[in-house]
């Protein structure tokens, strides 16, 4: 980098925006970023070079149209170390829930011409288009988790990634475990840690933004889920939901969707 | 005489009615100490800093099962009607979080964290808790490398114990001879009755406190009450563990089948590593401020369940649910027989309410020490 500083970019593609703003709600922490590096692209905050060649590129977002899938080759060929931030970006996101629909009903169903949308027949995790060098979870991302990860790239060391479920951040913080203590399901035992445990902090079940931990033990779960109430196709839902496409969670999802019609 | 009343009246304990329980606050108030008991919060008992008597839990029952815990308020007026929820002493010494250093470049200096620790009363401390205490003491405390961050905040405490007069149906401290009765680890004793409390003191420092309160003179029938009372709630217990010796067995089952039908229930999510009284693994973390400029050295709680916990570079000792399970189980009812002179479990049963499935082991011990199939 010749003493320069190192050049970030920040791009978006089918996402809702909050990992962006993840980054913007640093506070204080966000006005060190321009003093370490050059912020080339950030559309969202200003700065507008999508075509710049940059050190770190943070990619939020999934890949859903054609266009998102000639852009995202682009960015690769652009950046020396690609970093995808959020669960659109690292697991499909929500949007890739139309995956398990019939897409050409749905369509149908919510616009006058349908004809003049073009979308690809799935949403999908950008690792599926091109090489990632380093992955973060949740939706949206924990800003600490964002901090952390440039900083060590600037030190010039990969991000140690996280591997224990939210129960670990749980039972760290004194949160009171709600599967246990009301019998509300709850994802933290297959939930990859990193959140701070931000829902059963707040009395509700963890709903598995994360995506999935190291170890799935998804029959044994979802065995608990049946006896807490939940019937296979809700529990299902538990792993079909925001980080849908992950591969442990989308083929949990799908065996409890098939046990149900059994 | 018998033996336990024999103890009962060895303890020597007073009388302080119902209405006066707030006096010992107020004398351990005005002794500097801040008073650190249980409450009720989020539908857990929870130890928390309390001003006035009247925080404590009364009427509060518990009901715990595996993978179920709930509490129900009576009118019964006890404070100590439950037996526990999932921390006690463990966070307090051994805290779930610790920076150790911090350091900073340009010249680069480091500099040792201090605990934020002041005198604190443990008011409702179990004997389990209590035995677990002194496992970790010995972890964290022994001669030649005592933790110095346990160690302030270990001296910190005054610790008032509390008689258990019942069992949750997951205890078993009576099988490991932990409980229910206090044994001799706290500073002040307490066993709760219908009328009030009996106090004695434990310790030179919980003296110090019990010879300022207004102490009556004990009864015979109150005394026979409170021997009654543990009594009743150690032949209440239903589960149990075999003793130390057959326990060491576990290490010629290595191969039994029943591991892999435990790997099968287990999440390896770590949640009983988490509230057991006794477990001490931790892991460090180095986290540098964005700027490169400031770092702390973070210890926090680590669990056998995890992966990293056996990684040793890019190589995993125990990458299956069924070797961590194993490790955990062996370690603590057969390898700290050695290496800390008794078996690493006293009887809480927290483990086996806190396991989102409910896994026991009480039933899994048993089911692997059964000659059995072995995996092949």
């Amino acid at each position: 980098m010749n003493g320069q500083k190192p050049k970030l970019a920040v791009h978006k593609f089918s996402s809702c925006d909050g990992c962006q703003l993840a980054l913007l709600n640093l506070g204080e922490t966000l006005l060190q970023l321009p003093e370490l590096v050059e912020i080339v692209h950030f559309a969202e905050a200003g700065p507008n070079a999508p075509d710049a060649t940059v050190d770190i590129a943070l990619v939020e977002g999934s890949i859903s149209t054609p266009e998102d899938v000639h852009r995202i080759r682009m960015v690769r060929e652009k950046s020396r170390v690609l970093v995808t931030i959020g669960a659109c970006a690292t697991a499909g996101g929500l949007q890739a829930l139309a995956n398990f629909a019939d897409r050409d009903a749905w369509m149908s169903a919510i616009y006058p011409n349908p004809e003049l949308i073009d979308t690809l027949r799935t949403s999908s995790a950008i690792s599926g288009h091109v090489r990632v060098d380093c992955e973060l979870h949740g939706c949206p991302v924990s800003s600490r988790q964002v901090v952390s990860a440039l900083r060590e790239l600037l030190n010039g060391v990969m991000p140690r990634e996280e591997t224990q479920p939210v129960c670990v951040e749980c039972k760290r913080r004194g949160v009171i475990c709600t599967l246990v203590s009301k019998g509300e399901p709850c994802m933290g035992p297959v939930t990859l840690s990193g959140c701070g445990a931000l829902c059963p902090a707040a009395g509700r079940g963890c709903y598995g933004c994360y995506g999935p931990a190291e170890r799935v033990n998804d029959p044994s779960l979802s065995n608990r889920f049946v006896d807490l109430g939940l019937d296979r196709q809700a529990s299902a839902r538990r792993f079909h939901f925001i980080a849908n496409q992950a591969p442990a969670f989308k083929a949990a999802g799908s065996r409890l969707k098939d046990e149900s019609h059994e | 005489m018998n033996l336990q009343t024999q103890q009962a009246v060895s303890r020597r304990p007073g009388f302080l009615a119902r209405d006066a329980l707030q006096t010992l606050f107020t004398v351990l108030s005005q002794s500097g100490y801040r008073v650190f008991g249980p409450m009720v919060r989020d539908g857990a008992i929870q130890f928390d800093t309390l001003t006035a008597a009247d925080q404590l839990p009364s009427g509060i029952l518990n009901d715990q099962k595996p993978g179920h815990y709930r509490l129900e308020q009576t009118d019964n007026p006890r404070v100590f009607g439950w037996n526990h929820g999932p921390q006690a002493l463990k966070p307090l010494c051994f805290a779930p979080r610790d920076e150790l250093w911090s350091e900073q470049s340009g010249p680069l200096r480091f500099s040792q964290s201090q605990p934020d620790v002041e005198p604190t009363a443990v008011i409702g401390v179990r004997a389990c808790d209590l035995a677990a205490l002194a496992i970790q003491d010995r972890h964290f405390l022994t001669d030649p490398d005592p933790d110095p961050y346990y160690r302030q905040r270990r001296e910190s405490l005054l610790l008032i114990g509390v008689d258990c007069a019942q069992s949750a149906s997951t205890c078993f401290c009576a099988s490991t001879g932990d409980g229910p009765a206090l044994d001799d680890r706290y500073d002040i004793g307490m066993a709760e009755l219908d009328e009030g409390f009996l106090l004695w003191q434990g310790s030179e420092k919980g003296r110090a406190v019990t010879d300022q309160l207004d102490l009556q003179i004990a009864s015979d029938d109150q005394l026979a009450a409170m021997v009654q009372a543990t009594s009743q709630a150690a032949s209440d217990q239903s589960r149990s563990l075999p003793d130390s010796d057959e326990l060491m067995l576990l290490y010629k089952r290595l191969e039994h089948a029943h591991w892999q039908q435990v790997a099968e229930r287990c999440l390896s999510c770590g949640n009983c590593t988490a509230v057991c009284p006794t477990c001490f693994c931790y892991e460090t973390t180095h986290e540098m401020a964005l700027d490169g400029k400031t770092a702390k050295m973070i210890r926090q709680w680590d669990s056998c369940f995890s992966a990293t916990h056996s990684s040793m570079g890019q190589f995993q000792v125990r990458s299956t649910t069924k070797q961590r399970y194993r490790q955990w189980l062996t370690h603590k009812l057969a390898g700290w027989q050695s290496q800390q002179g008794r078996i690493g479990c006293t009887g809480c049963g927290r483990c086996i309410v806190w396991c989102p499935v409910g896994i026991d082991l009480t039933v899994e011990t048993v089911a692997v020490l059964e000659e059995g199939s072995l995996d092949v």
